[in-house]
């Protein structure tokens, strides 16, 4: 069963069929993964490994990106090797600045093979199909706004 | 009724001891209202305490049972416990002070409990019972005065006395209660709710606490550490505001604690603890933002470590900022202005959580700061404190940042002290490098790498790389060849440079290649060597290499060490990175041991259950299950002797080098004829200090090999005192 996700002004909202619901919870509560959103295009994964590392070591981080563009589209996954640091990062660098922005940091199920990429029509975040404002750090104004 | 009597017992042990004791006295008071109405509860309600009391000190957890024991004080106030069987406690607490063969930090702890009680209590006991109390006094004092202090200045944030004291804690803690006393036990900071219902609670009847032995010391028994009290402020630094209660006064004390426990109780939701805090009860008489930002920093600079994850103490700063805007902020800036002038004094440890907090911090701020107010640094030796602190915390920012970002946010003036461009270094790049030996392998290997070469062409490369120590080749050619490994880690990491993950990518794609390579122990330090020349400008990129190194095991944690007191570090050894990348490979070895006793311990629970299955089934086909799990027990019990025997040997290498580079610089200074106090003599050994403090636990294990084969007395005094303080500690 797939999973829908969708992410708007950086929350993380998990859409997902109905039968799924427990097993995603299971997931969730043993997770060392973060999603991480309302990055700017330019946050580098060196400003992402220095900023999570201070709540524990990092296994790995994966980049979000653009589908067509395959650049950085402005999310990440986190892997921590414990839960404990996952937590910590979840209490302490969860809605503090990276990058001078102000990021998200939301459990994620675990990483699978093709969820490095944005979901929208133009090949970034869903969030970046739609909002109005012009935001310089996530390629200006919204792509539908752009193209009006 | 029962059973609501037993629900109020558990809940107000439980939220006594876990929960709030900043707000204690409004839950003696309960108590004391409900004693009043009946006596069973109250009775009941104190044997409970007593036997939790008992529970906590029988579980080492010393910090709850002196809430506990406080809370007992306080409840002698509302008239739930006779005041005399309390006087009586405290005088068996004090009377551990007596007791032979036992650590001191056991007596400190029964010294500490009954003293720490007396701002509660003191005048209710004073009036009851003076001449007892007196008694118990002079037995305190005794014991003050003759106790060993050696282990205090490992534990001191600033080696300085001026411009106020590092006291430790326990004599500090002696001259706030000889103060009390001197005022007769006026104490106005402490809410005594019981005050109100005095007409009522002077009716209750009391009882009278069981005799209470402390539980005797056992070999499990592990007492809090001793601590040195933080004091950065006093009343002269906030001259506008409410005077701030002096160091030895007791209102000081009772704000401390009362701080601290809040942030215990809220650690984990950083909005909550900040809203607490700027909440404090009184907090118009007092100067509140001076004493947060005191006890948060007294926290964030414990030694050995701080109570809570260090990036708490930096999130909850800024929480603290966002609720007060306009007041908080400034005195964190006079805070950080003055922890920078007294940079000189600084423990070198607690110089690198205020270099990790303030970078952290100004992240969150668009590094926003007046760099022109520490214009002094400038011309000062590049060593010393000052400008070494001002180029790690640009060095951190950056990391949090980018280059070109760092030189703008500082005036031009200081483009000395910003850090190098994280660029790689490649020495087979350019033209020059023709004449480099392997410079041919170099290219052939870089052209392999791009068309996604397997590591058995690669192999087949460096086959014919010569080997400078050798005039003939191995058969094999495989034994230790630095030329081989200089191409290849050379070429490797400059075609990965462009991002962690490539970099993580080729060391995973080429990783039989390394482990060859790298199967010596010289081996392994020349992969660390040639990753450290491509990498000297990317002090980030050379730790987690050296972390990836490790966790795919092309070096080992032994070889991390070596080369970290190599002669190619030496420029860079009191750099704050070289020590992240120690402690982080000590703690993946400690976090190694641990995991393997783990699978260990989980073995033979597993065959236990088997085996208590099979006697109750009687079933004899389970035998041979045994025997695999029996082998497999046999197993995991090698790797954990192998990994232990691994793990003393690091901190063994660590510490021998130690000695070694501190020897080194002893004799060199004494030949010279000149100072030994040099800025890197000060850093050394306090990075010594670090190893000892940071990993305590494990290092007492080894205190007897360490004792007779490295620390003995032949050793240099100053060296030797290090050692003798780390023994104070749990002495």
């Amino acid at each position: 069963m797939q999973n829908f996700w969708c992410s708007l002004n950086g929350i993380h909202i998990n859409i997902i069929p109905q039968g799924d619901n427990e097993e995603q919870e299971k997931l969730l509560k043993k997770s060392c993964t973060l999603y991480v959103g309302n990055l700017s295009f330019y946050t580098t994964e060196e400003q992402i490994y220095e900023l999570f590392s201070k709540s524990g070591d990092i296994k790995k981080i994966i980049m979000g990106l653009d589908k067509m563009k395959k650049t950085a589209c402005g999310f990440c996954f986190v892997e921590y090797y414990s839960r404990a640091d996952a937590e910590n990062a979840m209490r302490y660098i969860n809605g503090t600045r990276l990058d001078d922005r102000i990021i998200r940091t939301d459990w994620d199920a675990g990483f699978k093979e093709g969820r490095q990429y944005g979901r929208g029509r133009s090949g970034g975040q869903v969030r970046d199909e739609y909002r109005q404002d012009y935001d310089a750090g996530r390629g200006g104004y919204g792509k539908l706004a752009q193209n009006q | 009724m029962l059973l609501f009597w037993g629900f109020l017992v558990v809940l107000g042990s439980q939220i006594s001891a876990r929960l709030l004791p900043e707000k204690l006295t409004i839950y003696t008071t309960l108590v004391g209202l409900l004693n009043a109405r009946n006596y069973n509860f109250g009775g009941e309600f104190v044997e409970a305490m007593i036997r939790q009391l008992k529970e906590s000190l029988k579980a080492n957890n010393y910090n709850e049972a002196v809430y506990l024991v406080r809370f007992l004080s306080d409840l002698v106030n509302c008239h739930v416990i006779a005041a005399p069987s309390m006087v009586a406690m405290f005088e068996n607490f004090v009377s551990v002070t007596q007791e032979e063969d036992v650590p001191q930090v056991r007596r400190d702890w029964y010294v500490y409990a009954f003293l720490s009680s007396l701002p509660w209590v003191g005048k209710e006991l004073y009036e009851k019972k003076d001449a007892e109390m007196d008694r118990i006094f002079a037995n305190t004092e005794s014991y003050l005065k003759r106790r060993q202090k050696t282990h205090v200045p490992m534990l001191q944030v600033w080696t300085a006395e001026k411009p106020h004291p590092q006291e430790e804690y326990l004599d500090c803690l002696w001259a706030q209660i000889q103060k009390l006393k001197k005022d007769r036990w006026q104490e106005r900071h402490i809410l005594r709710p019981y005050l109100a219902f005095d007409s009522i609670l002077c009716e209750a009847l009391q009882h009278n606490l069981p005799p209470f032995t402390p539980p005797p010391h056992t070999e499990d028994s592990v007492y809090p550490m001793p601590r040195v009290i933080f004091r950065m402020f006093d009343y002269t630094d906030d001259p506008e505001g409410p005077v701030m209660p002096g160091s030895h006064s007791v209102e000081r004390f009772v704000i401390e604690e009362n701080l601290h426990c809040i942030i215990k109780s809220h650690w984990k939701e950083r909005k909550t603890c900040a809203a607490q805090l700027v909440s404090y009860p009184g907090k118009n008489k007092i100067p509140l933002n001076y004493h947060i930002v005191e006890v948060i920093f007294a926290e964030l600079f414990q030694l050995p470590a701080p109570p809570h994850i260090d990036v708490m103490y930096t999130t909850l700063l800024i929480e603290l900022c966002k609720l007060q805007p306009g007041s908080l902020p400034q005195v964190l800036a006079q805070a950080t202005e003055m922890l920078y002038m007294r940079l000189d004094t600084m423990n070198t440890t607690c110089v690198d959580r205020f270099i990790n907090w303030f970078s952290h911090h100004l992240s969150n701020f668009q590094f926003r700061w007046s760099w022109e107010d520490w214009s002094d640094c400038l011309t000062q030796d590049p060593e010393s404190p000052k400008p070494k602190f001002v180029r790690e915390v640009l060095e951190k920012c950056m990391r949090l940042s980018y280059h070109q970002r760092i030189l703008d946010i500082v005036p031009p003036t200081f483009s000395a002290l910003c850090p190098a461009n994280p660029t790689c270094i490649y020495k087979y790049g350019d033209e020059s490098s023709n004449s480099l030996p392997g410079h041919s392998v170099a290219l052939c290997l870089a052209v392999a790498f791009k068309s996604k070469a397997t590591n058995d062409e690669i192999f087949s490369i460096l086959k014919d790389v010569p080997n400078p120590n050798q005039d003939d080749d191995d058969d094999e050619g495989f034994s230790f060849n630095p030329l081989k490994i200089e191409v290849f880690v050379q070429t490797l990491l400059h075609l990965a440079a462009k991002s962690f993950s490539h970099s993580f990518s080729a060391l995973a794609k080429f990783h039989e290649v390394f482990k060859t390579l790298a199967e010596s122990d010289e081996g392994k330090l020349h992969v660390l060597r040639v990753m450290f020349e491509v990498w000297r400008n990317h002090p980030q990129m050379i730790a987690v290499l050296v972390d990836k190194m490790i966790r795919t095991q092309i070096v080992d944690c032994a070889a991390v060490a070596t080369w970290i007191f190599s002669s190619e570090l030496s420029r860079d050894f009191t750099r704050l990175f070289v020590w992240e990348i120690l402690h982080s490979t000590i703690r993946k070895m400690n976090k190694h041991v641990l995991k393997i006793q783990k699978e260990l311990e989980e073995a033979k629970e597993k065959l236990a259950r088997q085996h208590k299955r099979r006697s109750d089934d009687d079933d004899r086909s389970s035998d041979r299950k045994d025997g695999a799990l029996e082998e497999q027990i046999e197993r995991l019990q090698e790797k954990v002797e192998s990994a232990q025997s691994e793990q003393k040997n690091l901190f063994l290498v660590i510490f021998q080098r130690f000695i070694m580079i501190l020897t080194e610089h002893l004799v060199r200074c004494e030949s010279d004829g000149t100072s030994v106090l040099t800025p890197w003599y000060k850093n050394c050994v306090e990075r010594l200090q670090q190893i000892f403090l940071q990993h305590h636990q494990i290092i007492q294990q080894y205190m007897v090999t360490l004792e007779n084969l490295l620390f003995t007395a032949e050793l240099d005094p100053h060296i030797l005192a290090v050692f003798q303080q780390f023994c104070a500690l749990q002495a």
